[in-house]
């Protein structure tokens, strides 16, 4: 019979599609595991709606409890559970050692355009934070880009959601 | 879920599904390569909100949001007919942004408190994004707005935003389009 704690240590083996030093359980997209009757219900939440990546997040859980013997039943919040603050200290720490920046932690008010170009962003290779917004969006949705100006090199900001 | 709610859901899916389509059309010849991004980007967005409300209208009915995306006939889209033409002109393509941006938000506002917390929910999740899209907009409406050709733009697209029910010529060349590759394979093909 699986556990709980199996169906997890499993799940945060499954790398994230677009930016595998992660995982999925270090990105904070799955809210529930439910084990009753040989199945194992996950509650899933994705990032951003229209990110190709959830299909296969979806179906790579499926694999992972299937391979546990245990018949995968996985639910799709469309609700508004999920922000970056869901990211995990150490999933934030392994997108900063991959050279993407961590999404800065959300405020009461949301996020604006002045924030972005004039708040204090650390670069992910060098620590300064003598960067630029270069672009709000990115080569997906989740990621802005931005330039350092003290080690010359471009960087992705994860956006804060 | 009754009718009226999901029409409305579908007035906003319809929305996001065309305009989704219509700033694909930027990628590649936007006169930056930063607005190549973001207009793909905003694109992929728009759709994915789209592809979102239609399942919620799709359960309701028993069918799928691929039926509702591409199996209507284009006089049954809920769309407004800014979304629908083809805007290659930066600045007009700007003032739709601009436009559209700030309705969907107030649009958006109301729909966060409905009563239905399943729509409430996802109307909350969309508008995390659409921030984004506001930001850009004001980006560029902060660059141009004193450019006579964008405020005429401005003042010609403004009053299509609440033009729903008829629909212009573009849509039915956009649905021929859009809906060609699924239409070259009979109705209930798995793709």
């Amino acid at each position: 019979m699986v556990t709980e704690a199996q169906v997890w240590d499993a799940l945060s083996e499954i790398p994230d599609p677009e930016i595998p030093v992660v995982s999925l359980v270090d990105l904070g997209v799955v809210r529930e595991v439910n084990v009753a009757d040989g199945q194992v219900h996950v509650d899933f939440t994705p990032t951003f709606l229209g990110c190709p990546a959830l299909e296969v997040m979806r179906d790579a859980m499926a694999e992972r409890i299937r391979a546990l013997g245990a018949e995968p039943q996985i639910n799709v919040c469309l609700d508004d559970s999920w922000s970056t603050d869901r990211i995990t200290p150490a999933g934030r720490e392994k997108l900063r050692a991959s050279g993407f920046a961590p999404p800065a932690p959300r405020e009461a008010a949301a996020p604006t355009l002045v924030q972005l170009q004039s708040n204090a962003h650390r670069c992910p290779y060098c620590g300064s934070t003598e960067t630029r917004l270069e672009n709000i969006f990115g080569p997906t949705p989740c990621r802005s880009l931005r330039y350092c100006a003290t080690c010359r090199q471009p960087f992705e900001q994860f956006k804060t959601i | 879920m009754d009718e009226k709610v999901q029409n409305t859901l579908l007035e906003i899916a319809d929305d996001e599904l065309i305009l989704g389509w219509r700033d694909s059309e930027w990628t590649g010849i936007a006169p930056l390569l930063e607005e190549d991004v973001a207009f793909s980007s905003i694109a992929q967005n728009e759709i994915g909100h789209a592809r979102a409300l239609y399942e919620l209208v799709a359960r309701e009915r028993g069918i799928t949001a691929d039926e509702l995306a591409f199996d209507r006939d284009p006089a049954d889209y809920r769309c407004a007919q800014i979304v629908e033409l083809r805007l290659l002109d930066w600045e007009k393509a700007i003032a739709r942004h601009v436009l559209y941006e700030a309705a969907d938000a107030r649009r958006l506002e109301r729909l966060k408190a409905s009563g239905d917390a399943e729509i409430a929910g996802l109307a909350a999740k969309i508008d995390r994004e659409e921030i984004y899209h506001r930001m850009h907009a004001q980006m560029w409406h902060d660059r141009l707005q004193h450019e006579p050709r964008y405020t005429a733009a401005l003042a010609d697209l403004r009053p299509l935003l609440d033009k729903r029910g008829e629909h212009t010529a573009e849509l039915a060349e956009l649905w021929e389009e859009m809906t060609m590759v699924r239409r070259s394979q009979p109705a209930g093909t798995k793709w």
